[in-house]
């Protein structure tokens, strides 16, 4: 990712740029759409670069301050790279009691980086995460929003064996 | 075996599929909508709601009725509808099971209250954990919208809807009502004291009813088979309907249920959940999400709907029954269920932001082994503070861990006296440690 500088806009895509001001235009103000613009650009970039927080900003006709003030408050907004998929690990009540900490020493072990971490070849991040809501499931993750339960060391390794055979290392510049 | 009830809300529910659009409509899916449109003015929907005693399924319990008819005739346009999917109390997830059973009934439901009030457009507040239910409610929106149901003179009528779905970023204050409304907004989601009410002035200072996704979904029905009908489906008389339960913990089959408001806590729990796993004794349940207080052996057997739980110095909150057993120390689940809400305070007061910390590292330190009598007290008082915060998040918070001190001050006393958690088994502390 190219460091970002003062004036440096990267251009978005055509087709993301449009999608971006047809879904704003809809809107009964620019605003309502601004977690929406986040989620997509980050989407785009990996993480919500600064570029992308100016591009964002540009688009919604909001100042990138303004924007900032939303980014830094949801906790599925991320200010800073991320791997290629980031595993949200449950740590609520359901899944801490089911083994939440078992989870999370065996994504440690397997993956060699602790929570808040991602591994050197830029595929994993492991972010602790508030009950996300499959406690039936539980001990729960999403990975890249998509949820895996009750997880087990077999099932765990699995999930990172097809991860890893169907997706490209991405290059991480850091 | 567990017994049966009728199934409403779930009565499309099928093994690793959603309902399609005609299977809701071969089970009576939007003749309410269509009745409603031809004969029911939407003041006569409004008290039709109120004659059902149908209480909002958030946490709250209040009369979805009565907050639709807080819309005065003479407020503005154009009003608003929010369905609330933020669902973000922890052991709750009937919401995102509801999305993928009948996403119709959601839809039905949503363009209902948007007649009752005469309101334009319904936004879908769906939290980011549940991107598969936001696209499946797009693409079910966009399967209604084909079909007559949404868009402009629905049916043929003269009444025009729309339905967006919300994505959300996160965070659980935002399933607060007027903290969602901000966010909504494209404002930093912090809780709004009324006067004004949201009803009067919400989203873009227009009058706006947010209703949680498990409320709307009975409006169908309701309408359609009346309220006497909605009233009988409940368990006791103070309440009406089914509820979805959540049951989740110890328990042998964690899921959502569909039950009679007011089933008996061990009907749900023995029966419905497959009672507790091989080896754990019950030892207590947060019978209605986190922000719930423990409950005693001896309330095992309280009837789960509003008053029911009030009756045990409790709350039904959401009805997600979380189960711990006798293996699971209680101070370290306190401990987990500060974490929570000191990661999840918005920061805006004091008491929340200050002293959920605080609270949180006397319990921890109990958990350690350093904990003092003294601290027993003194978490009382805390807590009682919290009772100055802005919004009802911080004294919810508290609930756990004053009836934790309350109910069982034995386990503190013991980790106190031991100098150490007796509970060897647990693991010992989550790995977010917010030292001070």
């Amino acid at each position: 990712m190219k460091k970002y500088q003062k004036g440096f806009i990267v251009m978005l895509p055509d087709e993301l740029r449009r999608t971006l001001q047809t879904q704003i235009a809809r809107a009964e103000d620019p605003r309502e759409q601004a977690v929406d613009v986040m989620l997509h650009l980050q989407r785009h970039y990996g993480y919500l670069t600064d570029e992308a927080l100016e591009e964002g900003a540009c688009l919604l006709g909001m100042t990138p301050l303004e924007l900032e003030e939303l980014a830094t408050f949801y906790d599925f907004i991320y200010r800073e790279p991320v791997g290629r998929y980031v595993r949200h690990v449950c740590d609520g009540v359901v899944c801490w009691m089911n083994g939440y900490g078992t989870v999370l020493d065996y994504l440690r072990l397997r993956l060699g980086v602790g929570p808040a971490e991602t591994t050197k070849d830029g595929m994993f991040t492991i972010l602790p995460t508030a009950c996300i809501g499959y406690c039936d499931l539980s001990p729960a993750m999403l990975v890249n929003g998509r949820p895996y339960g009750p997880l087990t060391p077999e099932k765990i390794d699995d999930i990172l064996k097809r991860l890893r055979e169907t997706t490209v290392p991405p290059r991480l510049a850091r | 075996m567990a017994a049966t009830y009728p199934q409403v809300l779930l009565q499309n529910r099928k093994p690793n599929r959603i309902a399609t659009l005609d299977e809701y409509r071969h089970s009576g899916g939007y003749e309410a909508l269509a009745t409603v449109l031809k004969k029911h003015a939407p003041k006569e929907v409004q008290q039709i709601v109120l004659d059902a005693n149908l209480q909002g399924r958030g946490g709250a319990g209040f009369p979805a009725g009565m907050k639709w008819k807080a819309v005065a005739d003479d407020y503005p346009f154009p009003r608003y509808i929010i369905t609330n999917i933020d669902e973000m109390e922890p052991g709750t997830f009937k919401d995102r099971i509801m999305t993928h059973v009948d996403p119709h009934m959601i839809i039905e439901g949503s363009i209902l209250a948007g007649y009752a009030v005469s309101a334009a457009k319904a936004f879908i507040f769906v939290r980011p954990s549940y991107e598969n239910s936001a696209r499946i409610l797009e693409r079910e929106i966009g399967i209604a919208k084909e079909d007559g149901y949404l868009g402009k003179n629905i049916l043929g009528s003269d009444f025009s809807f729309e339905l967006i779905v919300h994505r959300s970023g996160g965070r659980y204050i935002c399933g607060e009502g007027t903290a969602q409304i901000n966010a909504l907004m494209g404002l930093r989601p912090r809780p709004q004291q009324s006067p004004p009410r949201s009803t009067e002035k919400g989203v873009w200072e227009k009058p706006t009813v947010l209703n949680n996704m498990e409320t709307l979904v009975n409006v169908p029905h309701i309408v359609r088979n009346g309220p006497d009908w909605f009233k009988g489906l409940a368990k006791t008389k103070t309440s009406s309907g089914t509820k979805l339960y959540c049951v989740s913990g110890k328990v042998n089959r964690p899921g959502c249920y569909e039950l009679p408001m007011g089933t008996r806590l061990s009907e749900i729990i023995d029966e419905h959940g497959g009672g507790m796993l091989p080896g754990s004794d019950f030892k207590t349940c947060l019978p209605g999400g986190a922000s719930t207080s423990y409950l005693q052996k001896k309330d095992y057997d309280v009837e789960m709907d509003f008053d029911g739980v009030k009756k045990a110095n409790n709350r039904l909150g959401t009805g997600a029954v979380i189960v711990f057993d006798q293996k699971t120390c209680l101070v370290a689940a306190t401990l987990n269920l500060m974490d929570f809400f000191v990661r999840e305070s918005c920061g805006w007061c004091t008491p929340c932001r200050e002293g959920l910390p605080f609270i949180r590292d006397l319990i921890w330190r109990i958990e350690q082994g350093e904990g003092k009598e003294e601290f027993i007290p003194l978490l009382r008082t805390m807590s009682a503070h919290t009772w100055k915060s802005y919004c009802a998040f911080a004294p919810g918070a508290t609930m756990p861990v004053v009836s934790l001190i309350e109910r069982f001050p034995e386990e503190v006393h013991e980790h106190i006296s031991q100098k150490r958690c007796p509970y060897e088994t647990q693991r010992e502390i989550p790995d977010r440690r917010m030292e001070r």
